[in-house]
């Protein structure tokens, strides 16, 4: 064993700095490195995931079929919803998860570094192989990203392409969930005690074992498919002895979970940023932990709300509708807690902090129409209408998204030495809040008046809102250009103004990153610290 | 035009949608069955709960963001636990929702009571039309987009939609119900998922292979009801409305009798002998409403997922095996053997080998199809309430 050690510290005398080239991204094994590939590939799929709602909303812009087939169309609103799940939202979580955990328990890099890699490179293969279902004859799966049977069945060539892609993002994200588990359980610096953790790695905690536990479900629901297809089994055949609505049962038992593999890590986003420009610790610390393990455990037993309509028994009906209900009070406890933590702070409202508190009001939002909706016979009427996509969108854009981005404008100068143009920055939330809300709020209206979704036309009556919406759609995709150029602008030097270690004012009383150097080093807690801030608790 | 529709929608958005154009709608609506009006009520309730809860969050957050910053000289304090504010606000959303569930239960009971219904009518959902049987009289059709909206929805149609009555919410042929009759309903599908839903009536239901789900509703007020298909059931899932028209109890009653005259006028149509000419004639609209949607108007189909009819090696061969397959449907191809009536399968079976592009020259007879229809085994059902 000694001499294990020995070797390696012979080894740090002359390999400190990243590979030269272009092949340090394809074999680094740093967790800086593969965060950055994570955070970049994340921003190209919101692009691509982007132009596809784009193309949606062109066409729902005016009734009538202006631009696309309905086939086209329908392929559009599943590859939309798949890209932007499993390319965008999923690992840009990763990516912050890959460069902030190892430095904010003190750890020199992720536990296992090779299999960081690999499950990297494995997302890129996956959504590739996904995306090039559009080129093949019968198009792109348009079954819905829920890949329902007995439709799913009905896609062409792509199908056991896209059931293919779908194992491989479920292997990435296991992969990135094991060793996500591993660093935080064995690589934390000596006085990182479990609830001393910044809530940002609780919250991956939590979500990665949330992952294991669905991923292979979801594959497994899938293998099914593929097997219905083309061994002749018939799991969701009734002809065949199945049953359509197990695979929804299926579907949803890892469904559900994996909204809050979306949202509980932008929980622990925002318990991070809002304390540091509230000027105060976060509220409540272990509430909020309790809180997150609450939704969490939640999460697995609420699945079939999304099925009140498919005729279940209504001892079911009922016990879906109370445990859903309950969600709301952990929730609840969330968004008091955030209110309470900016009480008497002395707040300032610097781009990270605005994306913040934007991310409250509107997720709350969307948590009111999700009580809404809980209430089964009220969701009789709301189900698969424009105010259930009002309602997911609103959990999950100016949410889940705009915590991304408070997380990019937060953290970027910490890893890049260079602070962005802070007024731009503040015109680009100006222009997402705003016309985030032109683009969603609408929705909840047309649903309400009886749009369904999945729809490529409709009835005039609901034309005027349609175009609001679309208007809305195109000024925030467009708006997000302007947040690709902030970027690149920073990591090219930014407004040459040069940060300080701890970038925002006291901030090294809340996490351990903000005591390195900025731009922080290659590798980092090479000795892990001797003392860990004491401010978030 | 255009920008104008644009402009008016921005300045609602920004008047606070007072001044509402008269065909669109900002809430649920109230619907016209004692169900509908519950739910109603419901939405309105759990609308107000967040209301308020709203107020009183955001109230906090944004007199906290007004006067707890720092560029007003605000010293921020350093509290961060309060075990006692903690469980405060933990009971009371918990009480809240105790509070909504009562009466949401007492709804979701409500609408499961199926006793005492007075009339049954079977829905099958189909890509993309619904099939509606009335299981106490007979009567029994299908329920299709009607062809003014299914012109104006085509791709490059050019037809303002605006131009077009009621458009994508019109059907060929309107389920038709008394008022105040306890109505059940019982669903099905016959190839995917769709779902039933008139937002009027309070509810939609999945019809799903396989299964049979039940719902009842009992109309208080005689008109016309639109919906549509809300589960994605494929590329034509947008077109496939529903149609409920609630007649007084009269008016329905000479509708039945109306219903049974074209059927024995169908039946006996089908017994007689049909020219060719008459055959193509008929079938050529038939295809446009019943093909049309796959194999394309002008039967080249859709590379990769639907065959042409043109040049087809089935439509070309043998006329038995065409109609064979016809009847059974195959793959993604529906079994039209129970969707069609012998003179409209006849028809169109002589249609597409003597059009689109086809010139075979032969025909098949209504009785002939009769006979090969009567094989088909019937499905029984129990019209028994437990």
């Amino acid at each position: 064993m000694s001499a294990v050690v020995a070797e390696h510290e012979h080894d740090d005398h002359h390999d400190h700095g990243p590979e030269k080239g272009f092949l340090r991204w394809i074999i680094t094994t740093n967790h800086k490195d593969i965060g950055t590939l994570y955070l970049f590939f994340a921003l190209a799929m919101f692009f691509v995931g982007g132009t596809m709602a784009l193309i949606i909303r062109a066409e729902l812009f005016e009734p009538g079929m202006q631009f696309v087939s309905p086939q086209f169309f329908n392929s559009m609103t599943t590859m939309h919803a798949l890209v932007m799940v499993f390319g965008a939202v999923m690992p840009a979580f990763v990516g912050f998860a890959n460069w902030q955990i190892p430095m904010m328990i003190g750890a020199p890099d992720m536990a296992l570094p090779r299999m960081n890699n690999m499950s990297f490179w494995m997302l890129v293969a996956g959504i590739l192989l996904l995306a090039s279902t559009l080129f093949m004859e019968g198009g792109a799966p348009a079954s819905g990203w829920t890949l329902y049977p007995p439709l799913v069945l009905q896609t062409g060539a792509a199908l056991p392409f896209a059931i293919f892609a779908v194992h491989m993002l479920g292997i990435s994200s296991i992969m990135g969930a094991i060793n996500i588990i591993a660093t935080i359980f064995n690589m934390r610096a000596p006085k990182m005690t479990l609830m001393k953790m910044p809530l940002f790695v609780w919250t991956w905690l939590i979500t990665a074992f949330l992952l294991i536990a669905i991923m292979p479900v979801f594959a497994g629901a899938v293998t099914m498919l593929l097997t219905d297809r083309f061994f002749d089994t018939s799991f969701f055949d009734a002809a065949g002895g199945g049953d359509p609505v197990l695979y929804q049962h299926i579907f949803w038992f890892f469904g559900h979970p994996e909204v809050y593999v979306m949202i509980l890590p932008t929980f622990g986003v925002a318990s991070t940023i809002i304390p540091v420009f509230a000027r105060k610790p976060l509220f409540g610390y272990s509430s909020m932990v309790y809180a997150t393990a609450a939704i969490a455990f939640l999460s697995f037993i609420v699945w079939a709300h999304h099925m009140f309509t498919v005729g279940m028994p209504m001892a079911g009906e009922l016990y879906f509708m109370y445990a859903t209900m309950l969600i709301a009070i952990p929730t609840g406890v969330k968004i008091f807690n955030w209110t309470a933590t900016m009480w008497q702070g002395s707040m300032t409202f610097e781009a990270p902090m605005l994306f913040s508190i934007a991310f409250v009001v509107l997720f709350t939002l969307g948590g009111f129409t999700g009580l809404m909706m809980a209430l089964a016979p009220v969701d009789f009427q709301y189900h698969d209408t424009y105010f259930i996509v009002a309602h997911f969108h609103y959990t999950l854009v100016p949410a889940s998204i705009f915590i991304i981005m408070a997380g990019a404008y937060f953290w970027l100068p910490k890893w890049t030495g260079n602070m962005y143009n802070e007024r731009l920055a503040r015109f680009h939330f100006w222009l997402s809040a705003i016309s985030v809300n032109i683009l969603f709020f609408p929705q909840h209206f047309l649903g309400l008046a009886g749009m369904p979704r999945r729809i490529p036309d409709y009835a005039v009556q609901f034309a005027d809102w349609n175009m609001v919406s679309s208007v809305g759609a195109f000024i925030f995709g467009f708006s997000q250009l302007l947040f690709l150029y902030i970027v690149i602008q920073t990591i090219r030097g930014g407004t040459g103004e040069k940060v300080t270690d701890e970038v925002w004012e006291d901030a090294h009383k809340h996490g351990l990153e903000w005591t390195l150097p900025s731009p922080v080093p290659y590798h980092t807690f090479a000795t892990p610290p001797e003392k860990i801030p004491t401010e978030h608790f | 035009m255009k920008t104008k529709q644009l402009f008016a929608g921005l300045t609602l958005m920004a008047t606070g949608l007072g001044t509402a154009q008269a065909d669109y709608t900002l809430n649920l609506m109230e619907g016209v069955t004692s169900i509908s009006r519950d739910v109603y009520g419901l939405h309105m309730l759990v609308l107000w709960v967040c209301v308020f809860i709203g107020i009183a969050v955001f109230g906090t957050m944004f007199y906290s963001i007004y006067y707890h910053r720092k560029s007003r000289g605000y010293k921020a304090s350093n509290f961060h636990e309060s075990t006692k504010v903690e469980i405060i606000w933990t009971i009371i959303p918990t009480v809240i929702l105790i509070l909504l569930a009562i009466p949401a239960t007492k709804v979701m009971l409500e609408m499961d009571d199926l006793k005492d219904s007075e009339m049954s009518i079977k829905v099958t959902g189909w890509q993309w039309k619904w099939e509606y049987e009335y299981l106490d009289n007979g009567i029994h059709f299908f329920s299709s987009l009607d062809e003014a909206s299914n012109k104006a929805r085509q791709v490059g149609s050019g037809i303002d939609p605006r131009t077009v009555p009621n458009y994508l919410l019109e059907v060929d042929k309107p389920l038709v119900v008394p008022v105040n009759t306890k109505i059940r309903f019982l669903f099905t599908a016959a190839d995917v998922i769709h779902s039933w839903w008139v937002p009027d009536l309070g509810w939609k239901k999945d019809t799903i292979p396989g299964y049979i789900n039940e719902a009842w509703t009992s109309v208080e007020k005689a008109g016309t009801y639109r919906g549509q298909c809300t589960e994605l059931c494929g590329k034509d899932h947008g077109f496939m409305p529903i149609v409920v028209i609630a007649m007084e109890k009269p008016d329905y009653e000479a509708w039945v009798a109306e219903q049974k005259g074209i059927a024995v006028a169908n039946a006996a149509a089908a017994d007689k002998e049909w020219s060719q000419e008459d055959l193509i004639n008929k079938g050529e609209s038939v295809y446009a409403n019943n093909c049309a949607s796959c194999h394309m108007a002008d039967g080249a189909g859709l590379a990769g997922t639907f065959p042409a009819v043109t040049g087809s090696s089935v439509v070309t061969g043998d006329i038995n095996a065409q109609v064979e397959l016809m009847l059974n449907g195959k793959g993604m191809m529906p079994a039209f053997g129970q969707m069609l009536d012998p003179v409209d399968f006849a028809a169109v079976s002589t249609f597409i080998r003597n059009g689109l592009g086809n010139s075979v020259g032969d025909s098949i007879q209504p009785a002939a199809i009769k006979t090969l229809q009567a094989a088909i085994p019937a499905v029984e059902y129990d019209d028994d309430d437990e």
